[in-house]
């Protein structure tokens, strides 16, 4: 501590580093120095890992998310299986590992559309304004209107039941919202003087659109991003629970949930840990969100 | 802003042809029809069905013949699953339970979702900010088919406050009000407090700091209009689901309004009835999002009708 105070004091090379420092560097600074940020962002990481490489060792170990074992049924937690077992005797913390796997999927594949799509769609829109506009944010209407059970079940007939459909289709609904909110950023963005000036110099309009004003509209993008993953895993668990999702023996966080939720008189552990998995991962991301937010506000004051 | 508004309800009316051509020929063109159900229907009753309601026609006269009937005389046609009931019928009485019930969900989103919003960013990274997000995350997290049968087992099964099930009463409002609003309060809570940040790091808020105006001032008459523009870009399409019910939370409390149709008449290949909700969503959100536009330049001097 005695020697930080003397040999690194805080200002002196960040000074000299402001003058290189991009934009993403500057807020990877900041994020490391984000408690909560970085807590989020490890579990985030190992829970992708124990769905993932965990999962694997699991089914390598003899545990697998379909095997039953009818005679046991229902069992509480115990060293035999960590979570306890579903009612038909299937090992929960693999059901968990399993569900968890298609949830984190389902959230980032789509998610991932909605920012792609959503944010070029409506920072495009935005910026261009005039007639332009105006056919751009009519078609988000008609897409907002479209009967969204419909578009699922036609998908289902015409292409199979294939899981990576319904990230299609989520991803197809999910970045309208994203498009309007970003549209409405970069309108009141655009009236400001940097960007006329950016236009004054003669940029071209790409080149305004992608390094002037989406690096300035990230806030609102992630704080509606971090919103985002938890309402496409519940849209999910919604399509799911029509029969027209994720099919048994697979399974989903929110499909877990909703079972458990049906048994969580006689079996509280049925609803506590795929609801407990579900929550850790949104908490970690809303942290790491709200990190993220913080550290690409070029505004706030350096500290 | 009257030339702005008018030319936008101008539009309204191809984005609303196109919405229920496209729903039209979606709805024909899923597997199935209204007629097919788990007990056969013979031939000729099929037929005679069929004739009274215009399904033996060539698709593109009964679009023609349905868009007329719709514009001549508001008529959405007679639903095919539920016998002697027409479209505006169904609507017409299911409609105003769903509207009370969002109305509810509304306020209880606002009030919880502005004040979570924006006591956490007044002090960000701070206890009073990472409780009330907490909170707005575990919103998130319990997804309605959860927190319904929460409440009812709290408030009903073990408080006896209120009941489990049912409209009848100005007290079963509370608990579908409740697992509805949560919801969206928990993302209005959010993106105010995203916005706010935004807002309050500006120049303009330290020069009425450096005024010496009071934190209350400078949030009610500063920071809230610049803040609260990600919420109402937000609020267009959400108080369009509101406003229209949510068919878990019907079917959960057992509340007869209009959201679960969405669900049921696709199943059903209702073809009438997904036609009739879909128009009737489809002007209610558009209407929603023109109303956002015109807030968003009134909150945002910055903006101007283009």
């Amino acid at each position: 501590m005695a020697e930080g105070i003397t040999i690194q004091p805080e200002s002196a090379p960040n000074a000299a580093q402001d003058q290189g420092a991009s934009l993403w560097k500057d807020s990877w600074h900041r994020l490391k120095k984000n408690r909560m940020a970085v807590v989020g962002g490890i579990i985030l990481i190992l829970l992708f890992l124990a769905c993932t490489v965990g999962l694997l060792l699991a089914n390598l170990l003899g545990y697998s998310h379909e095997s039953q074992n009818l005679i046991l049924g229902s069992a509480a937690p115990s060293w035999q299986h960590w979570m306890g077992t579903d009612i038909l005797g299937r090992d929960l913390f693999v059901r968990v590992l399993y569900g968890g796997r298609i949830s984190l999927m389902v959230g980032i594949c789509a998610t991932a559309v909605s920012l792609i799509i959503g944010v070029l769609y409506g920072a495009v829109s935005g910026f261009l304004g005039g007639k332009v506009d105006s056919v751009m944010m009519r078609i988000v209407d008609i897409m907002y209107a479209l009967p969204f059970t419909i578009f699922v079940i036609l998908l289902m007939v015409v292409f199979g039941k294939k899981l990576i459909l319904i990230f299609l289709a989520i991803g197809a609904v999910e970045w309208l919202t994203m498009a309007r909110i970003v549209r409405g950023q970069v309108m009141s963005l655009k009236r400001q003087e940097f960007i006329e000036a950016a236009q004054a110099l003669g940029l071209r309009k790409r080149r305004i659109i992608l390094r002037h004003i989406i690096p300035n509209i990230l806030g609102p993008v992630i704080v509606y991003a971090t919103l985002t993953v938890p309402g496409v895993m519940l849209l999910e668990s919604f399509i799911s629970f029509l029969g027209l999702g994720v099919q048994a023996p697979a399974t989903s966080w929110g499909v877990l949930i909703d079972e458990g939720a049906k048994a969580m008189e006689q079996f509280p552990w049925l609803l506590i840990f795929p609801a407990g998995a579900l929550s850790l991962a949104l908490f970690s991301l809303n942290f790491l969100g709200d990190g993220l937010r913080d550290a690409l506000d070029v505004r706030a004051s350096k500290d | 802003m009257f030339r702005f508004i008018a030319r936008r309800l101008l539009e309204m009316i191809p984005v609303l042809f196109i919405i229920s051509a496209a729903t039209f020929f979606m709805v024909h063109a899923a597997p199935g029809g209204p007629f097919s159900r788990e007990k056969k229907v013979s031939p000729e009753i099929l037929k005679q069905l069929n004739a009274f309601y215009g399904l033996d026609k060539p698709l593109l006269q009964q679009y023609g013949n349905y868009i007329w009937k719709a514009v001549r005389h508001g008529d959405l046609g007679p639903s095919t699953k539920y016998a002697n009931w027409s479209v505006n019928e169904l609507i017409g009485a299911s409609f105003p339970v769903s509207l009370e019930l969002g109305c509810w969900a509304l306020l209880v989103a606002l009030i919880l979702g502005l004040g979570a919003g924006i006591v956490a960013s007044l002090r960000p990274n701070t206890a009073s900010d990472y409780i009330p997000m907490s909170l707005a995350m575990a919103g998130i997290c319990l997804p309605t088919f959860v927190l319904g049968p929460l409440l009812i087992g709290l408030f009903a099964l073990g408080l006896h406050w209120y009941n489990a099930l049912g409209w009848d009463f100005a007290s079963d409002r509370v608990l579908p009000a409740l697992t509805l609003g949560i919801f969206y309060a928990a993302y209005i809570a959010r993106l105010t407090r995203g916005g706010m940040l935004e807002i309050l790091n500006q120049d303009f808020i330290r020069t009425a700091r450096a005024k010496g105006a009071s934190p209350w001032r400078i949030v009610t008459k500063h920071a809230l209009k610049g803040g609260l523009l990600p919420v109402v870009s937000f609020l267009g399409p959400a108080v369009a689901g509101l406003l229209t019910g949510s068919f878990v939370v019907e079917t959960i409390f057992q509340v007869p309004g209009l959201g679960k149709f969405f669900v049921t008449s696709a199943f059903n290949r209702d073809y009438t009835m997904v036609m009739g909700t879909v128009i009737f969503y489809a002007t209610l959100i558009i209407s929603l999002n023109l109303v956002v536009d015109v807030v968003q330049v009134w909150l945002n001097p910055k903006l101007r009708f283009e």
